[in-house]
């Protein structure tokens, strides 16, 4: 040992040292663990900025997808300048806007895993089975001139297997339904996944989420609706194959139209118009 | 190359296949390979964890305790499959929206910490990283046949091109629903595993014990 020491310094002492020695066995340990941390952080760190630009962008393109929708809407941006479209956050218990958020920044899922800025949902009300829902969400408003063209609400809920985010969007008579999009889940491909089809989305174009006593009674039937049936203007075709992924749609959706989602905001937003 | 490296390198493709020989990675080639964009996204990001870990463990294969080696494997695996998924994010956010939980579960493909433990430890690292590139693209090869047909036959589409015009889009293909389905790439890997043990008996497994009536008959 001697002689090492005197022409081969640490490094060669550190070699000549059994493997599974402890000091040294914690040594290769602690710097495996810290140079792994190093990596998996700086990874995470640098590319952040690009991974939460890509679900901006991808939220953005719905919205888009969404806008496009609406008749005549473009024309009318190019020409008079009265159609405007405003991105505000709702608090949802009070259903006012708040004021001074800065929505651009709002990550409703985030927001949800934040105990300060959440709550909790009473287990005979949560429908969507989610849980906890954040305190505020972000919606946006189309508006022609003061009056209100359409109202763009995020959704999401429990499905068969997994969660199923999509973005709802109301006319201005705020009860009828202009688009149902969904942006992201997991469900069964081909079965579940159908909840993705055009034209099974497009069926919502037009059905009422109220009936005349005010009670939120949209939702998948069990099975095709036939026109004119009662009921048939809530109701879109059931999925075959799916019914969980149904009952999964239908239970989203009346969460978030219900008091504890969207509600009070709607309500408010029907009686005040603009000014929330 | 040397004849012994380019063995190396060659002999996972075919002759020794982490999925047909040794019946590993059956999880994530079961469940990505619907179509054959994610196949390809899927055995880029295993094959480059394999290269990475082998060449990684192989370099500090010298160091390490005998009793913690395979938590060492293993974190060093995890590491680089967190950086993997983090950069698909970033890059490829698509295919990783498809691929979802999968890119995360690659830490739990036995072919990656199959080969970290029974050649990295004892190889070169050179050697190592051949051996890494090699059974990576063995797991491809068969990720992406396998991706081609349920893709082709399940939608009519190849890389999403479509191929053969859909009868519910005024052409005459009906597709295949069970291709789109898990149970189809079971039934695809299975006629493969038997196509190739039938093929090159050599890798047919030593049969384990006698069947209870031959035993009997004897």
């Amino acid at each position: 040992m001697v002689e090492r020491r005197a022409n081969g310094g640490v490094w060669r002492r550190f070699v000549s040292v059994p493997n599974d020695r402890l000091p040294k066995a914690l040594t290769v340990v602690g710097f495996v663990c810290f140079v792994c941390s190093l990596l998996v952080a700086t990874s995470s760190v640098l590319l952040r900025p690009r991974q939460l630009a890509n679900r901006a962008a991808e939220r953005a393109r719905l919205i888009g997808e969404i806008l496009g929708d609406v008749p005549g809407l473009e024309e009318l941006t190019q020409g008079l300048g009265s159609i405007r479209i405003e991105t505000r956050l709702v608090d949802l218990e009070s259903g006012g806007f708040v004021e001074g958020g800065e929505p651009g920044a709002f990550d409703a899922r985030t927001a949800a895993e934040d105990p300060a800025r959440s709550r909790a949902v009473p287990p005979e009300r949560d429908l969507a089975d989610l849980g906890r829902v954040a305190r505020e969400a972000i919606v946006h408003i189309v508006f022609d001139g003061e009056r209100v063209q359409l109202v763009i609400l995020p959704v999401y809920g429990q499905g068969f297997v997994s969660t199923i985010y999509g973005y709802l969007a109301l006319d201005g008579d705020l009860n009828t339904i202009r688009a149902l999009v969904f942006y992201e889940h997991a469900e069964t491909p081909g079965l579940g996944s159908m909840i993705e089809d055009r034209r099974w989305l497009a069926q919502w174009r037009g059905k009422l989420v109220r009936d005349a006593q005010g009670e939120v009674r949209i939702g998948v039937a069990p099975g095709p609706v036939a026109a004119g049936t009662p009921g048939a203007v809530h109701a879109v075709d059931g999925l075959t194959g799916a019914t969980y992924t149904a009952e999964g749609v239908t239970s989203l959706l009346r969460f978030w139209l219900g008091e504890d989602g969207f509600g009070p905001f709607v309500k408010r937003l029907a009686t005040n118009g603009g000014d929330g | 190359m040397t004849t012994a490296k380019r063995a190396i390198l060659l002999a996972p493709l075919v002759d020794r296949n982490p999925i047909t020989l040794h019946v590993l990675g059956i999880c994530s080639a079961l469940a990505v390979t619907k179509s054959v964009t994610t196949a390809l996204v899927m055995s880029v990001a295993v094959t480059v964890v394999l290269v990475l870990s082998n060449t990684l463990i192989s370099a500090i294969r010298g160091f390490i305790a005998h009793s913690v080696r395979l938590i060492v494997q293993i974190t060093i695996i995890a590491s680089l499959v967190i950086v993997v998924d983090q950069l698909l994010q970033a890059y490829a956010y698509e295919e990783s929206k498809q691929l979802s939980v999968f890119v995360g579960l690659i830490v739990t493909n036995c072919i990656v910490l199959g080969r970290a433990e029974s050649f990295a430890m004892n190889r070169p690292p050179l050697e190592s990283a051949l051996d890494g590139l090699g059974n990576g693209l063995g797991y491809s090869l068969v990720l992406i046949a396998v991706g081609s047909v349920r893709e082709l036959f399940g939608t009519g589409s190849l890389l999403g091109v479509q191929v053969l015009p859909l009868a519910s889009e005024g052409g005459w293909y009906e597709p295949m629903r069970l291709m789109s389905n898990a149970p189809s790439a079971f039934f695809l890997i299975a006629a493969l595993i038997w196509g190739m043990r039938s093929a090159l008996p050599d890798q047919a497994e030593p049969r384990e014990a006698d069947s209870p009536t031959e035993k009997a008959q004897r």
